[in-house]
C-alpha cells in the first residue's frame, strides 16, 4: 500500500501505474479503515448513551455517510487547486461570520447559524476549520521558513480575525480549535523556540497583572469558576461530579454495554453529546477508553506520517495543523469531561452524536487524502 | 551591492517540518499519556469511592435556598420576616407513575380537580433531575397526618419544612414594602438559574421587588449520599448559604398607624416625608389588602375580590395615581414668577373674579367669583387667588414653566427605589405635538398656572414638590430604605438642587404658604388655629369630571364618586421643617376642609409628645443638639 510508495520515482504516469485501486481513486486505506471503526464505535456507544433512541442513531448514520462522501469529494481536488481557492475562501468565511454577529445582534440573542429557509442552513464557524489552517499554510508556504517576526505577526492576525468573532457568538469551544488550527501551522512552519518561550514568559505576568489591578470581583469569581467548575457544583460543577462518578465506576472493565447507570438514570446531562466519553468508560471501563485512545493515537500517527511524507510545504503545513487540531479536539474532550480542563463545548470526534462536526472532521480527512494522494516528485510552491 | 536572490532551500524546510512532526508526536504521545493516567486514576484508584457512589447509593447536590434578608421599620420593628411553613413535595423521579401519585394525594386531602391540574402544573416546572418541586403550601397538622398515614401509598412525596415570608403588620405596608410571590415562568428566565435553584419565592412588587437581589442572599449546597429511595444517608460535602441582607426601612409603625386613622377610612393617600434627608416617614394608600394572602399563592376568589373591587384596593395611590395637582402648585409656580423676574414680591394683580387674554371673550374664573380685589404674591398664595397666578402663568409662558415644572420633580420619576412609580406629565410643546399633533394654545397655559389642564402628578411628586420648598431646593429623592445590610442608600444619578437668584424667593413662598393656615384670611385658617407649631401649607383640589364655562360645581348634584379630589400639601414647623405631607382624599372635594385637617393629624403624630407639646429635639433651640431619631 502506501508503505511501499518509491520517492525516487519521478513521474505521475509511473506513479499511476504503480498505485492500488484505492490510491487511484485518491483514499488512503489506513485512514479510511481506521475512520470506519470509529464511526461504527461512536453508533454503538451512541445507541446507548441516547437511551436506545434508533432515530438519533440512524441520523447520526446517514451524517457520517454524508461526511464520508464529502470526504471522497474533497480528496478529488489536488492541493495546489485548494492553495489558489482559499484566500478567496477565507474571505468569504470571514464576511459570513461577520454576517452572522450582526444578524445575532439584531435579534438580540447569540447565533451560530445562517439561515436561507428552505435553501441552505450551516454554521460558518465550523467552515472555518478547515479554512483557517489552509489560509495560514497558504500565506506562509510563500514565504521562507523559519517565518519572520512580520510573517508571523500576520499569520497570527489573519487567525484572530475569526477567532474573536466565533467567540462573540459566543462559542469559546469552536474559536479555540480555530485558534489552534491556525496557531499549529505556524509552529510546524518552524516558528522559533524563543519566540515561543518568550511569548509564554510575558503573558505570565500580563494575566497576573490583570488579576490583580484589571478584574473585578465577579469577574475573578466567573474565571476562579471557569478553571474549578467543582466549585459551582449546582452549575457546570454538576456536569463534571456526575460525569466522574459515571467515568470511575466503570472500573477496568466496565459495566457492559447498555447497563450503565449514572449515564442512564438522568444524572448526566449532555450524555450523548459532550459528555458521551463518560458513557463509554463507564460501560467499557478503562480497557475500552485505553483501546479508543489507541484508534485515536493510531489516526494522529497517521496524519503526522503525512504530514512528513507530503511533497509541498502547502501540503505539509496543512495536513499537520488538521492532524495536530484533530488531537486537540481529543484532548479538551476527554480532558473536561473527566475534570482535567475547563468546560468548554467541545465534542468527542466521532463518538459524540452531531451531524455538522462529523461532516467537518470528514473533510479535513479528505483533504489529508487530497495531500497524500496527489503527489508528484516535482514541488508546486 | 546586489542581493543575494534567495531561493527556497525545499530540503532545509522538509528537515524543519519533520523536526516539528517529532516535536507534535512526543506532544500528542505524553497527553494522551496525561489522559490515560487521568482516567486509571479514577477508575482503578478511586473505583471503590466512585463504585459505592453509583451502585448502592447515589450521589446528589442538593442546593439548600438562603435565608431572605428581613425588613424593619426605622425603630427596628419587624415588617417582614421568614415562618417555617410545611409544604408537600413531589419528586418525579421517585415517584415513579407520578400523574398517579398526584391523584392519590388529591384523594387522601380531599382536594378539588382544579388542585389537580395546579399540582401537575407546578410538577412540570420543576427545574432539575431528582429536584423535590413542592405543590401544596401551609399544610395543616391535619393534613400532614393524613399524608404520613398515607406514606406507602405515595411514594416520592414529602413534607418539607421550609421558610416562608410573613408579614406580621398585615395591610399597613402592602403598598411600600409589597409582598413576594411563587416564581413564575417569565421571571424564572431572567434568573441566575444557579442561585435560585433552592428558592421558590421572588419579590413582586415594592421593597421586595426593587431591593430582590439585596434581600435574596446566595445559595448554599450539600453534595449528598442517597439510597436508591432518595433518603438522605450522610452529606459528603456543605457549603452554608448566605443569607440575604436585612433592610431597614426610613418608615415609622407609628406614624403609618396614625396616618391610616387620619384618613378614617375614607379612600386615599398620605405620604410624609423628612424634607432634610428625602426620607418616607410614612406612606399610605387606603383601601389596603393583605399582602400574606400573595406569598403562597392568592386563590382565584380571593383575588378576583381584591381586582373587582369598586374601591381598587390594589391600586397604589400614591405612586401611580395621577391627579391634576390644582392649587397646591400654586407655591412653586409662585417661585418659578420670581426667580424669572415675571413678577416681583411687592407687584400687584388686580382681580374681578375672572382673568381675560387680551382680545379674547373666554373669562378664566377666579373660584371666588366676586374677586379678591389687589392682590400681591403672598396674598395670592394666601387666598389661592387664580387670577393672579393665571397672569403670572400667561407672562412665564408654556416653556419656561415647564423647565421650572420640571426642576421641582414634575412630569418624572422622583424616588429612588420605589418601581412603581409612574412620572407624571408636565406638558410642554413639543409633548403636545407629539401626542396631539396641534401647537400650543396660550389659555392653555393659562390653566396649568392653578394645576389644572394636562399636568399630571402623583402624591408622591407632590410631598417632593413641597419638601423641596422645605429645604429651600436641596434635592434629596424620596427613598424607603435606610439602610441595606448596614449600608445606606446610594442616589445613582442625583438631581441637581435648584438655586434661584435670589434665596429670599423661597421665603416669600414659604411665608405665603404658612399664611395659608395662619393668616386672617388664609383658606384652611380653622386647621392652622388648633395647631400647636406653624405649619406651612397649600390646598388644592383636582377635578374628576369637567365643569363646563358658565356652570356652577354643585356636589349634590354629582355622583358621590365624581365630586372632586381633595389635595393638600404642608410642612412643619414652618421654620424649621421637620416633615413634609402631601394627602389625597379620593372624592373629598375641599382640600382645606377635609384633606388639610389629616395632614395636621400626620404632622401632630410625627411633632407632639403625649403632652400635645412640640418633642424636645424638634424645638428650635435644641434641635442642634439633639440626635436624629
Amino acid at each position: 500500500m502506501t508503505a511501499s510508495f518509491d520517492p525516487t520515482l519521478s513521474s505521475e504516469d509511473v506513479l499511476r501505474r504503480r498505485a492500488s485501486f484505492l490510491q487511484r481513486i485518491h483514499l488512503d486505506a489506513t485512514l479510511l479503515i481506521l475512520l470506519l471503526v470509529l464511526g461504527a464505535v461512536g453508533l454503538f456507544v451512541l445507541y446507548s448513551a441516547s437511551g436506545r433512541n434508533w432515530d438519533l442513531v440512524s441520523k447520526q448514520a446517514v451524517s457520517f455517510g454524508l461526511g464520508m462522501a464529502a470526504m471522497f469529494v474533497i480528496a478529488q481536488f489536488e492541493p495546489r487547486f485548494m492553495a489558489r481557492w482559499v484566500p478567496l475562501a477565507y474571505l468569504v468565511g470571514v464576511g459570513l461570520l461577520i454576517v452572522v454577529d450582526v444578524m445575532g445582534h439584531n435579534a438580540m440573542g447569540a447565533t451560530r447559524w445562517i439561515n436561507i429557509p428552505g435553501v441552505i442552513r450551516f454554521q460558518p464557524s465550523e467552515f472555518m476549520k478547515i479554512i483557517m489552517p489552509a489560509t495560514i499554510a497558504w500565506y506562509l508556504s510563500r514565504r521562507a521558513l523559519p517565518p519572520s517576526l512580520k510573517h508571523t505577526l500576520v499569520a497570527l492576525s489573519l487567525v484572530m480575525i475569526p477567532v474573536l468573532l466565533i467567540m462573540r457568538q459566543p462559542d469559546l469551544g469552536t474559536s479555540l480549535l480555530i485558534l489552534a488550527s491556525g496557531a499549529f501551522v505556524v509552529f510546524i512552519g518552524g516558528l522559533r523556540w524563543r519566540w515561543i518561550l518568550g511569548a509564554v514568559t510575558a503573558l505570565v505576568p500580563v494575566a497576573v497583572g490583570m488579576w490583580f489591578f484589571a478584574l473585578h470581583d465577579y469577574q475573578k469569581q466567573r474565571v476562579l469558576t471557569f478553571l474549578d467548575p467543582e466549585s459551582d457544583p449546582l452549575g457546570t460543577g454538576w456536569n463534571i461530579i456526575q460525569s466522574k462518578a459515571a467515568i470511575g465506576s466503570g472500573g477496568v472493565f466496565g459495566k457492559g454495554w447498555l447497563l450503565g447507570t449514572q449515564s442512564h438514570l438522568d444524572f448526566l446531562p449532555e450524555s450523548h453529546t459532550d459528555f458521551i466519553i463518560a458513557v463509554l468508560a463507564e460501560e467499557f471501563g478503562l480497557v475500552g477508553v485505553c483501546l479508543l485512545l489507541t484508534v485515536y493515537f493510531l489516526l494522529i500517527a497517521r496524519g503526522l506520517v503525512i504530514t512528513a511524507q507530503a511533497q509541498t510545504l502547502f501540503g505539509k503545513l496543512l495536513a499537520g495543523a488538521l492532524t495536530m487540531t484533530f488531537f486537540v479536539y481529543v484532548f479538551v474532550n476527554m480532558g473536561m469531561v473527566s475534570g482535567l480542563l475547563p468546560v468548554v463545548g467541545v465534542p468527542l470526534p466521532f463518538i459524540s452524536y452531531g451531524g455538522t462536526s462529523l461532516v467537518t472532521l470528514l473533510s479535513g480527512f479528505g483533504v489529508l487524502m487530497s495531500i497524500h494522494t496527489h503527489r508528484k516528485w516535482i514541488a508546486q510552491v | 551591492m546586489p542581493q543575494p536572490i534567495q531561493l527556497k532551500d525545499h530540503e532545509k524546510d522538509a528537515r524543519l517540518v519533520r523536526r516539528r512532526v517529532y516535536v507534535g508526536l512526543a506532544v500528542v504521545m505524553a497527553f494522551f499519556g496525561v489522559l490515560a493516567a487521568r482516567m486509571y486514576y479514577l477508575q482503578v484508584v478511586q473505583y471503590d469511592y466512585h463504585s459505592t457512589l453509583s451502585e448502592s447509593n447515589r450521589v446528589h447536590v442538593q442546593p439548600i435556598p438562603p435565608t431572605r434578608g428581613l425588613i424593619y421599620d426605622r425603630n427596628g420593628r419587624i415588617i417582614a420576616d421568614n415562618r417555617p411553613s410545611f409544604s408537600l413535595t413531589v419528586t418525579r423521579e421517585r415517584a415513579g407513575d407520578w400523574r398517579g401519585v398526584l391523584d392519590t394525594v388529591v384523594e387522601v386531602l380531599g382536594l378539588t380537580v382544579e388542585d389537580r391540574q395546579l399540582f401537575e402544573k407546578r410538577v412540570l416546572q420543576g427545574r432539575r433531575p431528582f429536584e423535590p418541586v413542592p405543590i401544596l403550601f401551609e399544610l395543616s397538622e391535619e393534613q400532614i397526618a393524613h399524608v404520613a398515614v398515607n406514606q406507602f401509598r405515595l411514594p416520592g412525596v414529602e413534607v418539607a419544612a421550609q421558610l416562608v415570608r410573613h408579614y406580621p403588620q398585615g395591610m399597613h405596608f402592602a403598598h411600600s414594602v409589597g409582598y413576594v410571590g411563587r416564581i413564575n415562568e417569565q421571571e424564572l428566565k431572567a434568573l441566575d438559574p444557579v442561585n435560585y435553584s433552592g428558592t421558590h419565592h421572588i419579590g413582586k412588587t415594592g421593597i421586595e421587588k426593587f431591593y430582590e437581589d439585596e434581600l435574596h442572599g446566595k445559595v448554599g449546597y450539600e453534595e449528598v449520599e442517597t439510597n436508591a429511595r432518595g433518603r438522605v444517608l450522610r452529606v459528603l460535602k456543605r457549603t452554608d448559604p448566605e443569607p440575604g441582607n436585612d433592610i431597614t426601612l426610613t418608615l415609622d409603625l407609628q406614624l403609618q398607624e396614625a396616618a391610616e386613622a387620619a384618613l378614617g377610612g375614607r379612600r386615599g393617600a398620605v405620604i410624609a416625608l423628612q424634607p432634610s434627608t428625602g426620607e418616607v416617614l410614612a406612606m399610605v394608600s387606603q383601601p389596603s389588602f393583605d399582602p400574606n394572602l400573595f406569598v403562597t399563592g392568592i386563590s382565584f376568589k380571593d383575588y378576583g375580590e381584591l381586582r373587582d373591587s369598586i374601591d381598587r384596593p390594589l391600586y397604589n395611590r400614591v405612586l401611580r395615581g395621577l391627579y391634576p395637582p390644582g392649587s397646591t402648585i400654586k407655591p412653586a409656580m409662585a417661585i418659578a414668577g420670581l426667580d424669572a423676574g415675571v413678577v416681583t414680591p411687592t407687584s400687584r394683580v388686580f382681580d374681578p373674579g375672572f382673568y381675560q387674554l387680551p382680545n379674547v371673550k373666554h373669562k378664566y374664573r377666579n373660584w371666588n367669583r366676586g374677586g379678591d380685589g389687589w392682590v400681591d404674591l403672598q396674598t395670592a398664595i394666601m387666598r389661592s387667588n387664580d387670577t393672579y397666578f393665571y397672569d403670572l402663568a400667561h407672562k412665564l409662558g408654556i416653556d419656561r414653566m415647564h423647565d421650572y415644572m420640571s426642576r421641582f420633580g414634575l412630569g418624572q420619576r422622583v424616588a429612588l427605589d420605589l418601581n412603581e412609580e409612574t412620572g407624571g406629565l408636565m406638558p410642554s410643546r413639543d409633548w403636545k405635538r407629539a401626542r396631539y399633533r396641534q401647537p400650543w394654545y396660550p389659555g392653555e397655559t393659562l390653566i396649568l398656572g392653578i394645576g389644572q389642564g394636562y399636568m399630571q402628578a402623583t402624591p408622591l411628586q407632590l410631598a417632593q414638590a413641597t419638601s423641596l420648598i422645605a429645604t429651600r431646593g436641596k434635592w434629596v429623592r424620596p427613598h424607603l430604605a435606610k439602610s441595606i445590610g448596614g449600608r445606606p442608600a446610594v442616589d445613582p444619578e442625583p438631581m441637581p438642587d435648584i438655586e434661584l437668584r435670589d434665596p429670599r424667593y423661597w421665603d416669600l413662598a414659604r411665608e405665603g404658604m404658612e399664611m395659608v393656615l395662619h393668616g386672617a384670611r388664609g383658606t384652611a385658617k380653622r386647621v392652622g388655629d388648633t395647631a400647636a407649631y406653624r405649619i406651612a401649607g397649600k390646598s388644592g383640589t383636582a377635578q374628576v369630571v369637567a365643569i363646563k364655562q358658565g356652570e356652577k360645581y354643585d356636589s349634590k348634584k354629582l355622583d358621590e364618586r365624581h365630586r372632586d379630589h381633595a389635595l393638600f400639601v404642608g410642612f412643619a414647623p414652618a421654620d424649621d421643617p421637620q416633615i413634609a405631607v402631601a394627602v389625597m382624599v379620593e372624592n373629598g372635594e375641599s382640600g382645606s376642609g377635609v384633606a388639610a385637617p389629616v395632614v395636621k393629624q400626620v404632622m401632630d403624630a410625627w411633632l407632639l409628645d403625649e403632652h400635645g407639646q412640640l418633642k424636645t429635639e424638634f424645638t428650635p433651640t435644641l434641635s442642634a443638639e439633639a440626635s436624629p431619631r
